[in-house]
């Protein structure tokens, strides 16, 4: 059993920093408070504030990096763009994040084969921007596409909306180079689909920083599809836009995406992107198709009929790439238009069978009611991953426990509907005292074992995936912009 | 505001005035969707010079945790107010208007060096806001520049006895144009053809003396298009320089001396051709939210006639009766026309009426080339690192034409031009493009 370590010893900090000092440059280590509150908070919550912040430019650098904090015994917490929604990049306990900004270059495109090696702080967008040009594109694409990084990706798993025909992170790297805590570097995977040997690519991807820290990556890339229909189906009522969800992959088509959207949600999101959604209906559907221009346009057309059957109002098609592209910029703007209109909101993330949709709907409308909140829904409905978002004002405390306990009892009734607790946004520290929930004692068990040969002093972002058994069962929610402990308001 | 120890040492919380207030700031869901739409975080890496770090420390100052000391400003300073993370943001946060209200409070509560403040003083509040003397100033540099003086000068070395920040001036100054456009101010243009449009040109203060025959362009241009132009006397800076160095009482003053002037016009529209200069004229009621409600008005009436050159002519229809131009062409956004304007097609449309133009879209071309009004005189590390990799992606489009819409723009990327492999290069504004393109018109006319 590992024991959880704490961060640097007052004692020890004039000699750690002056030590990282001389093995990275002046400029490449933050050790200031005024500088290191700028690295208590990701995506989702401000929870704990680093000793120093370090940028590496290279492997070796980071080596020397958890040479020395190997030897001192200080935490390590690895850090992309800080767009993660479950605090993985937070230094929970204190030590240093080694924050991967600066080791953001593409190290080899080899389009004949369809891969890329890349430094774990390139952005996602941009690795697709450089081979748009040639037709290619990297397939996996959050909503924070155009600034997270692909290190980070890697850590959490991301998914995004394409996820439904294209899986999620791990489908698309090839290998690895890690460091692990006692400063070696291993190489897992290669540049081929199957190797040899254990898949400890599929290990360290989606570990949230806790087996190694991940140094290199190499990433299959996808050629543009010949054809891309985009189309926009409106609903009068939520239940006809979930059952439409279930009888579009009953018909045995698998649309590229197939997003929901309430009302509530795209009124906030039409005020702020002007993507012509109508403002008067209750649910849209956001479905692509994509292949060879015969197949799209057949699919295409099929989905007009089965939405057409569950009484769509209407179903739109984008003429031309801007009007996708439009579309597509109100579904990936949601987060942020929602935030236009309440001080705060609490974004969940869970997931069901796409097939439990149209109850999982009517429990959270009766969550509203039960707790007195608005809850907007954007879901990634055909892979049944759900995002509800959870309206308040941080500065009400008496809400703010509402909207925990709401957010509390959505993600325990996904679990009873054959779902878990989280789809994409990882565990980090905001749901691993949740994992028994999903998991028994023997599986967690056997993932502790799993940590302790990779990790096994815990000196590797502590605190995050896996229960903690601090906390019994409990969100641990600085929620989203703002929340109940949140240190910005 | 009161001494205590927070971070970085000094005062602690904002003083009275115009400060970042949590109604705007509160917007921020620090998602940080705009950090890699930030130039500066694209070149550090650095969460205090991103725009949802520089947010978290304005917040932190009015929580009581960062103080407005050396490492607040520095990081506030660095920011070049190209407004990206606006464009990247989902959650609406003006951020323009939260770090312009920031560095209100830097300029009264925190002590530069003093000849920071003198030469800030001098320029800011002495010269530009006086017509005469930033003319007087000017014929001085043309002297200088043409006489021979500045070859002599630069060659001598003697620049490296004068403080920092004034050598970094000599080079970058930009050159004095003859005649000045300000012997044009009082003149009616009359429109070419039936009179469609009336409107007010507004100049600009160093515009009018290094880019005369930008303007004399953009009044032809116009012409062309059915406008009556007329350039009214007694207009003058528009305060950009002000704002975004947080002297908000001198704008002020700057912003009412030019609504005034253009008051009582008749003016269907007010252009100007500078994208910096267009985003204050357009916010100026911003300037005037906590002032006289006459004043607050009277900006509005002002701010809803503004309208950058490209804009207003792709609004009302453009005469497209060019002649043709066979060249590859790039165009670099101006911050301030896309991202605090939000005009993206304005220019590519106008573009896309000349024939033979083939434009190349320009990788990037939403992120700043490190000109931001001055800043590229206060801060030219970060500006020429800026600059590189504009030069790099302009490089990739093979473009012969580079293209934009704001005369700092235009100097910033003639620098870059000037020390690249292919100095020949052109830099333009859309207008110029236009300009000549109907020129050719006329002149091919007569060769043919």
């Amino acid at each position: 059993m590992s024991v959880e370590p704490g961060g640097i010893l007052p004692s020890q900090k004039a000699r750690v920093v002056d030590s990282l000092q001389r093995l990275l440059g002046r400029d490449h280590v933050l050790y200031q408070p005024e500088d290191l509150m700028l690295y208590e908070y990701d995506g989702l919550s401000t929870h704990g504030t680093p000793d120093a912040v370090v940028f590496p430019l290279s492997t070796e650098d980071v080596v020397e990096i958890v040479r020395l904090a190997a030897r001192e015994r200080i935490p390590i917490v690895a850090r992309g763009a800080g767009t993660g929604l479950s605090g993985g990049a937070v230094a929970a306990v204190g030590g240093i994040v080694v924050g991967f900004s600066r080791m953001n270059k593409i190290l080899a495109i080899d389009l004949e084969n369809q891969r890329a090696r890349v430094q774990p702080g390139v952005v996602n967008a941009d690795l697709s921007l450089a081979v748009a040009a040639e037709g290619y594109y990297y397939a996996p694409d959050p909503s924070s596409q155009k600034a997270c990084t692909l290190g980070g990706n890697v850590a959490e798993n991301s998914g995004g909306p394409h996820t439904l025909a294209y899986g999620v992170t791990t489908n698309h790297v090839l290998g690895l180079e890690v460091v692990l805590p006692d400063a070696s570097v291993v190489h897992t995977g290669g540049s081929c689909w199957d190797r040899p040997g254990y898949d400890l690519t599929g290990l360290m991807v989606g570990s949230e920083g806790t087996l190694g820290i991940v140094t290199e990556i190499t990433v299959r890339l996808c050629r543009k599809p010949e054809m891309v229909q985009t189309l926009l189906a409106v609903f009068d009522s939520v239940a006809d836009a979930t059952r439409t969800v279930a009888a579009i992959t009953a018909r045995g088509i698998t649309p590229s995406a197939l997003e929901m959207m309430d009302g509530f949600t795209l009124r906030a999101v039409e005020e702020a992107t002007h993507a012509g959604y109508p403002m008067d209906s209750a649910a849209v559907l956001l479905i692509e198709v994509e292949g060879i221009e015969e197949a799209a346009t057949e699919d295409a057309a099929q989905i007009e009929a089965v939405c057409g059957e569950n009484l769509a109002r209407e179903v739109r098609r984008a003429r031309t790439s801007a009007e996708r592209e439009l579309l597509w910029r109100g579904r990936k703007n949601a987060f942020g238009a929602l935030g236009r209109i309440s001080p705060s909101y609490y974004v969940q993330d869970g997931v069901i069978p796409r097939t439990r949709l149209p109850e999982m709907m009517e429990f959270i409308a009766s969550m509203e009611s039960k707790y007195g909140l608005r809850i907007g829904n954007i879901f990634h409905a055909g892979d049944g991953n759900l995002h509800p978002l959870l309206m308040y004002d941080s500065r009400n405390p008496e809400q703010s426990r509402r909207v925990v306990q709401a957010a509390g009892e959505i993600i325990t009734r996904c679990v009873e509907l054959g779902g878990s607790i989280t789809g994409e946004h990882g565990v980090g520290l905001e749901k691993n005292e949740l994992m028994p929930v999903l998991f028994s004692e023997n599986d967690l068990a056997m993932m502790r074992t799993i940590k302790s040969v990779f990790n096994p002093d815990g000196m590797l972002n502590p605190g995050k995936v896996l229960p903690t058994g601090k906390m019994c069962g409990e969100l641990r929610v600085s929620a989203g912009a703002g929340g109940p402990g949140d240190e910005r308001r | 505001m009161k001494a205590t120890t927070a971070a970085g040492g000094g005062f602690v919380g904002y003083g009275p005035g115009e400060k970042p207030r949590w109604e705007e700031y509160s917007k921020c869901i620090h998602c940080g969707l705009c950090l890699n739409a930030c130039p500066t975080y694209r070149e550090l890496g650095l969460e205090m010079d991103s725009p949802r770090g520089r947010i978290h420390q304005m917040i932190q100052v009015d929580r009581g945790r960062l103080a407005v000391a050396e490492s607040f400003v520095r990081h506030i300073d660095l920011c070049l107010d190209c407004r990206s993370c606006e464009t990247a943001c989902p959650s609406g946060v003006e951020y323009g208007r939260l770090v312009e209200a920031a560095r209100g409070q830097i300029q009264e509560y925190y002590r530069r060096p003093a000849a920071f403040r003198l030469l800030q003083r001098f320029f800011l509040c002495q010269i530009l806001p006086h017509p005469s003397r930033l003319e007087k100033l000017g014929k001085l540099l043309r002297f200088y520049q043409r006489s021979g003086a500045e070859r002599v000068v630069l060659a001598s070395g003697l620049l490296k006895l004068l403080p920092r920040h004034v050598a970094a001036l000599a080079p970058l100054a930009p050159r004095m144009e003859k005649p000045f456009f300000t012997e044009r101010l009082g003149a009616v243009v009359p429109a070419e053809g039936p009179r469609r449009y009336r409107v007010g040109f507004l100049a600009g203060c160093i515009a009018s003396l290094a880019f005369a025959r930008l303007n004399e362009a953009t009044v032809r241009v116009l012409a062309r298009n059915g406008c009556e132009v007329v350039i009214p006397a007694g207009q003058g800076c528009c305060g950009a320089l002000q704002v975004h160095s947080g002297l908000r009482e001198r704008a002020r003053e700057l912003a009412l001396r030019n609504i005034r002037v253009f008051e009582d016009g008749g003016f269907d529209a007010i252009v100007t051709n500078a994208a910096g200069c267009g985003s204050v004229l357009k916010e100026y009621p911003q300037l005037f939210e906590h002032e006289q409600q006459a004043h607050y008005t009277a900006a509005q009436a002002f701010s809803k006639r503004m309208r950058d050159v490209t804009e207003f002519l792709d609004e009302i229809g453009l005469n497209s009766s060019f002649g043709r131009l066979e060249r590859r062409v790039t165009y670099q956004d101006s911050c301030h026309l896309l991202h605090a304007q939000r005009i993206r097609s304005a220019p590519r449309n106008l573009m896309a009426h000349v024939p033979g133009i083939n434009l190349i879209e320009l990788k990037e071309s939403e992120i700043c080339c490190g000109s931001a009004g001055i800043y590229n005189v206060l801060h030219p590390e970060m500006a020429s690192r800026l600059l590189q990799s504009k030069m790099k992606r302009v490089d990739e489009s093979e473009a012969d034409w580079i293209v934009t819409a704001n005369p700092g723009c235009l100097l910033q990327l003639s620098a870059g031009v000037r020390a690249s492999s292919r100095p020949e290069r052109r830099v333009m504004h859309v207008i110029e493009l236009l300009d000549e393109a109907y020129e050719c018109n006329s002149a091919s006319g007569r060769r043919i």
